[in-house]
């Protein structure tokens, strides 16, 4: 089974993008008919100005035996009525547009943001973060610049562009197939200058997304970049993106230049056409000069529209791409999928109670790489406290990420008191299976709001911000203590209130996994997968906190991977993994007496420790 | 939050107190500036932008001039017969042929230029933004999450920008209301009061306009970067994120901001909704204006019926830049708020001053010497009211020999981190001198630090790059510098895994080395320290994941000498934090930290012997497995007598109907 990648940009045509956009965001479309409606007055109001003008000049002012006075007080107090009315109608229609698409794309940035969650971590990994943070920011932003102006301009422009060609039938059906045949040319053109603005654009959204990402690493990674003093080339290498991105910019708008002043350029040329064509016609007297003054506007009020609808075409492209872009993460096919996630699904719950975890033939994979693990079998009983050790990259870490399937088996499987974990809801599968990972990832908050992430069921915080309600704070007292951390909690500056800092780098590497732990341990799943969850502690309070956790987790199946062989010294089964294999599994005693891989690799921790 | 690590602030930073990038004044002043700013930072291309801009304001009155011109002097004769008309009707064509190129090109050339003045603008921009990021301190990046920096870059950038595109258009077509007012000046001064009303009123509009679109652009700019900051976030607690199940929670926390962001981007399109149709309307009413005070005056007899219509006229002309400018006023607020987000970014102080001194170098390790030091963190920078800073080391004096291997030893949180991060110069101390080789680090200049001294961190940073790369974080690719990668990723026993890797040393690593297993990082890292050959490497528990033989070896390589020739030989003295016994055995000198303060300083069997607080740590898991072991015999014991047990589990025999009983 292959995982899924995040695609760079979905591969849709410019029609299906609005088409899948529309479906996946149908706020856009909310109210669409009277919204219209309000535009084409709007629209309406353009015309009447330079229709009043005409009227007014020629009956009022122009009229025979001098201005007409009250005429023109008439026509132009009826037209600034038109007018401010028609402005009004502009007014509505955006105010309108805005909320319907505002709502629509606050749908689509959530649908994509939950979207990347219920990804694999292995599909995830397949984008850089910056990029995919772009995302549901920026890319989504260009959206809603388009849809916002644009999308009911082309509409409006559609309807001027049949309401002149009308107008210009009634004058002369022969100057208008020339108006017409003159534009074909240009139609063809837009059509192929439209992929060129298309591919532009979407280049442009890329180098983006491209460019944030290696912001994105000189922000996460500054400390290593100190370190090293390899800010220059960081810097390079964000000058280079920046750079890429300027240059994708100018050049999309050469494309959009070229594809605009081409339809300005026949717009305006077209006049010549019809004035050589139409002098020409009423020589022939087919053709009044004033049918033919008349005709010449009309054709302005034709060209204008049709301008309009390129600029409105190129921009389509632009939000077309950052579009597509986020569509691209909302259609990447789920790899781990979660049976439950369906409505109607077939997934089956497992009830709560102790844990009985096994690997049948279980081999793996990662994508475009080796087989990592070789066939593993293992059955680890209910309330057994397991340790997993062997030599770095031999494959413990797959086995844990397995066992809480964040990825499913190549081959084989894993079963949870005889259940298949891929038939397993996903709700059901967290609720009993929790990991904690190496770098115990810690939110920007208090220690008491990190520790508090944990609960889950009714207990669970609504919201993390904020003071803690008290029954939230009792249970992160009582984690605390349980775990013997109360002095530790008491040290800090502001007890349980003392801020973490961004992902938790304001307390010490060893602190940051106290607090992971604890917020494991309030989470109460049924089995308890620990990766190396106290790499960064020191000795003595390790000893402390497992002796803690042995006492807590009397009912409880963990599963520790650990480098410190206390653990296994600790534990009631020893799994021995080497180069993908199980080697040796069995009590510590038992695999010490046998003397075998087990016995080598504790008698060196021994000596290592005295 | 957070606040800076005292000592590390220089005041001014790179700009200089006062001279900073913030814009300040009244509002005008600022617009004026920002705009004055943008236009000087790509003068040749926004003049090329202006000049084509003007061209075509040009080029739209020569269109309407040449379709009047054929119709009342060609079309019309011709068709009324004139011969000499009829000779002219091609030439008609041709010039009307030709302003259609002229405006075609003009607005070619207006967007064009204008698109490269913005995107060379924002270019500029983001450099000066993340030199920035990679300029300042730690502790500035504390104070600031990761989301909010990429917003910075991104929409910040753009909203900064987002005004130089209509702006030379505006400017361009100034002179078509300049020249339009003029001409109408000319005509009638009462026509021209009345259709100039335009500018006032346009100008009063757009007075209220920024007064209620300011706030609702900042409030939109902000929650922009809020978004960002939950999405970062987030998608780095992924794992976390899947392992608790908390999905649902987090799309609660996201759309919530989201929805934020919706509310403020409804406020700001809102106001901008009322105010756009308001500037579209303004022309329009002018028009008519003219034409109701046009009538007036003619039927008075002060003006001609054709001044009228050529007032209208020129008031159509007028709309085009009245327009213009109102899309630039339209983006103001925003442009404004972007660039003040950017400017605290590009004013912010703090920058760990460089000195000049260079650091001497030789063949022996660097002697270390940290006289006083202290640090305190957190605690408000003003001394406002808020927390009191904390101190995470006091007072600590620490001779380090050259050459010498040196292990710092201390509970979880003593701040052995931040004792050997001082090292590295990561940050300055509050209180006292770091010294290598007789030089206060912060005397160091420019890029002497990295140079010799190297430090592996706790956790490992990958690179989204080539292990080539990520081990030499420079771009040469030479055999040479191939030869000096294997040979360190040898030393650091990572090699086999790199080749085994498909591309070997050109294979890339994903995001925070997303397919190396965690020891395998590790060793990467401390391949990316060994490369360098430092004078003083830094090991801040980067060797947990190694084992104790391959430590061994690897802190042999690094001094060149080997440990029988005494520590005075070494190529490299190293400092490294540690919790297993064979590492610490491996040192000349323990240092045992506690609490923030050296507590002890000897060999292993000293402070053994003297050290309680050492003795606790040293000791833990020989004596927990000391317990364990008379548990499990007292367990036994009690079993061999028949009675149920209320002692502890037994270790090694899984028995869970017992454990049940237990309970
Ligand atoms: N995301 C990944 N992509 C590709 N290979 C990986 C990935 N994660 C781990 N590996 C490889 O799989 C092997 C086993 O890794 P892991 O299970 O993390 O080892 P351990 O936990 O025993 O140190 C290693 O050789 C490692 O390089
Ligand atoms: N940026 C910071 N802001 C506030 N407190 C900090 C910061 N960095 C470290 N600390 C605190 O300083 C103490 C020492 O941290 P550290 O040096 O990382 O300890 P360790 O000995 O485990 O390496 C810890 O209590 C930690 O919470
Ligand atoms: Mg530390």
């Amino acid at each position: 089974m292959s995982t899924a990648r995040i695609a760079t940009t979905s591969d849709l045509g410019v029609l299906a993008t609005v088409r899948r956009g529309v479906q996946i965001s149908p706020q856009i479309v909310d109210g669409l008919w009277l919204t219209l409606a309000l535009a084409v007055l709007g629209a309406a109001g353009r015309v009447v100005v330079p229709m009043t003008v005409q009227r007014t000049i020629d009956d009022g002012i122009l009229a025979a035996g001098g201005p007409d006075g009250g005429r023109v007080l008439l026509l132009t107090g009826l037209a600034a009525a038109a007018v401010v009315l028609a402005g009004a109608c502009t007014a509505m229609v955006n105010v309108r547009l805005f909320r319907a698409t505002e709502a629509g794309l606050a749908a689509l940035r959530v649908r994509a943001f939950r979207h990347v969650h219920d990804l694999s971590t292995l599909a995830q990994g397949t984008e850089l973060r910056g990029s995919l943070v772009s995302r549901v920011t920026n890319d989504v932003d260009t959206v809603s610049l388009f849809v916002q102006w644009g999308g009911i301009t082309l509409i409006v422009s559609t309807l001027q562009v049949a309401v002149a060609t009308a107008l210009m039938l009634v004058y002369s059906p022969l100057l208008t197939a020339v108006v017409w045949v003159s534009f074909v040319p240009v139609f063809l053109l837009l059509r192929f200058g439209q992929r060129l603005v298309n591919r532009a654009y979407t280049r442009v959204r890329t180098r983006v997304g491209a460019m944030l990402a290696a912001v994105s690493e000189a922000v996460v990674g500054a400390e290593t970049l100190r370190a090293y003093g390899a800010q220059a080339r960081t810097g390079r290498r964000i000058d280079a993106a920046v750079e890429d991105t300027r240059a994708a910019q100018g050049r999309a708008m050469v494309a959009v230049a070229s594809v605009f002043s081409t339809g300005t350029l026949m717009a305006t040329a077209v006049l010549g056409v019809v004035v050589v064509v139409g002098a020409h016609l009423g020589m022939a007297g087919d053709l009044t000069a004033g049918e033919l003054v008349a005709f010449l506007f009309c054709v302005q009020l034709f060209t204008g529209p049709v301008q309009q609808a390129t600029e409105i075409l190129n921009e389509l492209q632009n939000a077309v791409a950052g579009w597509r872009r986020v569509l691209a993460v909302v259609d990447t096919p789920v790899d781990v999928v979660d049976p439950g996630g369906q409505p109607g699904g077939h997934g089956t719950t497992s009830p709560r109670g102790p844990a009985r975890v096994r690997l049948r033939g279980v081999r793996y994979a990662y994508p475009d790489g080796p087989e990592v693990l070789h066939g593993v079998d293992l059955d680890i009983p209910a309330r057994t406290k397991v340790a997993v050790v062997g030599r770095t990259g031999s494959g413990k870490t797959t086995i844990a990420k397995l066992v809480a399937r964040l990825m499913d088996p190549t081959a084989g499987q894993v079963l949870l008191d005889d259940v298949d974990l891929r038939d397993l809801t996903a709700a059901s599968l967290r609720e009993r299976v929790v990991l904690v990972p190496q770098e115990g990832f810690l939110f920007d908050g208090t220690v008491a709001q990190n520790v508090a992430y944990g609960l889950r069921g009714e207990d669970a915080p609504a919201s993390l911000a904020g003071p803690l309600p008290d029954r939230v704070r009792a249970h992160v007292e009582e984690a605390v203590a349980s775990l013997g951390l109360t002095d530790w909690v008491a040290d800090l500056p502001a007890g349980l209130d003392t801020p973490v800092g961004q992902r938790g780098e304001a307390l010490s590497a060893g602190e940051r996994q106290l607090v992971a732990l604890a917020r494991a341990h309030l989470a109460a799943g049924d089995l308890l997968v620990l990766d190396e969850a106290t790499s960064a502690v020191d000795p003595a309070t390790e000893v402390r906190m497992a002796r803690a956790l042995d006492s807590l987790t009397a009912g409880r199946s963990t599963v520790t991977i650990a480098h410190r062989l206390s653990t296994a010294e600790a534990s009631d089964l020893v799994v021995v993994v080497d180069d993908g294999h199980v080697v040796e599994v069995g009590p510590h005693d038992a695999l010490v007496d046998a003397g075998g891989v087990y016995a080598r690799m504790h008698a060196s921790w021994v000596a290592q420790t005295r | 939050m957070t606040a800076p690590r005292g000592g590390d602030v220089a005041p001014g930073g790179a700009q200089g107190a006062g001279h900073g990038v913030t814009l300040t004044g009244s509002r005008l002043r600022r617009s004026a500036t920002l705009v004055g700013r943008g236009l000087r930072a790509e003068p040749r291309l926004s003049a090329l932008a202006v000049a084509a801009s003007a061209l075509f304001g040009a080029a739209t009155v020569a269109v309407s001039r040449a379709v009047g011109w054929a119709t009342d002097a060609v079309v019309v004769p011709a068709i009324a017969g004139d011969p000499a008309a009829r000779e002219e009707i091609w030439t008609a064509g041709l010039v009307l042929l030709a302003v259609a190129l002229t405006l075609a090109l003009s607005v070619a050339g207006r967007r064009i230029w204008a698109a490269y003045t913005t995107a060379g603008i924002q270019a500029q921009h983001r450099r000066a933004v993340t030199r920035q990021y990679l300029r300042l301190p730690m502790s500035w990046h504390r104070e600031h999450p990761a989301g909010q920096l990429l917003s910075n870059a991104g929409a910040d950038v753009e909203a900064a920008t987002g005004v130089f595109n209509p702006l030379p258009y505006a400017l361009g077509v100034l002179v078509m209301i300049v020249v339009a007012a003029g001409m109408l000046v000319a005509t009638d001064p009462w026509l021209a009061l009345a259709a100039l009303v335009v500018i006032p009123a346009a100008v009063a509009a757009n007075v209220v306009f920024q007064r209620h679109m300011s706030p609702a652009a900042t409030r939109a700019q902000q929650l922009r970067a809020e978004v960002a900051d939950v999405a970062h976030e987030s998608f780095e607690a992924a794992t976390l994120v899947k392992s608790l199940g908390t999905a649902d929670r987090e799309v609660g926390r996201f759309a919530e901001r989201a929805d934020a962001l919706r509310a403020a981007n409804v406020r700001v399109g809102t106001v901008r909704a009322l105010f756009d149709p308001v500037i579209e309307l303004l022309p329009n009413l002018g028009t008519l204006l003219v034409l109701g005070v046009g009538a007036w005056r003619a039927s008075t007899g002060a003006v001609d019926t054709g001044d009228v219509v050529t007032a209208a006229y020129l008031l159509t002309v007028m709309a085009v830049p009245v327009r213009a400018f109102g899309w630039v006023l339209g983006d103001l607020p925003r442009a404004l708020v972007g660039y003040d987000r950017i400017a605290r970014v590009l004013d912010a102080r703090g920058q760990v001053r460089p000195g000049d001194r260079p650091l001497p170098r030789g063949p022996r390790g660097a002697a270390v010497r940290l006289a006083g030091v202290g640090v305190d963190v957190g605690g408000s920078p003003g001394g406002m009211a808020g927390t009191p800073p904390t101190t995470v080391l006091d007072d600590v004096t620490l001779d380090v020999p050259a050459g010498a291997t040196v292990a710092v030893v201390g509970t979880t949180g003593s701040g052995k981190s931040t004792l050997v991060s001082l090292l590295a110069r990561l940050s300055d101390p509050t209180r006292g001198t770091v010294l290598l080789d007789g030089v206060d680090l912060r005397d160091a200049a420019p890029g002497e630090i990295p140079a010799q001294v190297a430090l592996v961190a706790q956790h490992t940073f990958v690179f989204s790059d080539t292990v080539r790369a990520n081990v030499t974080l420079d771009d040469d690719v030479s055999p040479e510098t191939d030869a000096r990668v294997w040979e360190a990723l040898a030393a650091a026993r990572v090699d086999d895994v790199v080749r085994a890797l498909p591309g070997g040393l050109d294979a890339h690593l994903g995001e925070r080395g997303a397919n190396l297993s965690g020891g395998q990082r590790q060793r990467l890292a401390i391949a990316r320290a060994l490369v360098r050959r430092p004078r003083l490497l830094v090991l801040d528990d980067a060797t947990s994941a190694v084992d104790p033989r391959v430590e061994r070896e690897i802190l042999g390589a690094v001094s060149a000498a080997g440990g029988d020739v005494g520590h005075d030989a070494r190529s490299t003295t190293v400092v490294m934090v540690a919790y297993r016994m064979s590492s610490v055995a491996l040192a000349d000198v323990v240092v045992h930290l506690e609490s923030g303060r050296v507590a002890d300083v000897g060999t292993h069997a000293e402070l053994l012997a003297r050290d309680a607080g050492y003795r606790e740590l040293a000791t833990a898991y020989e004596r927990e497995t000391a317990r364990r072991r008379r548990e499990a015999a007292d367990e036994a014991a009690v079993d061999a007598c028949g009675a149920g047990g209320d002692g502890a589990v037994p270790a090694g025999a899984a028995a869970p109907d017992d454990e049940e009983a237990n309970r």
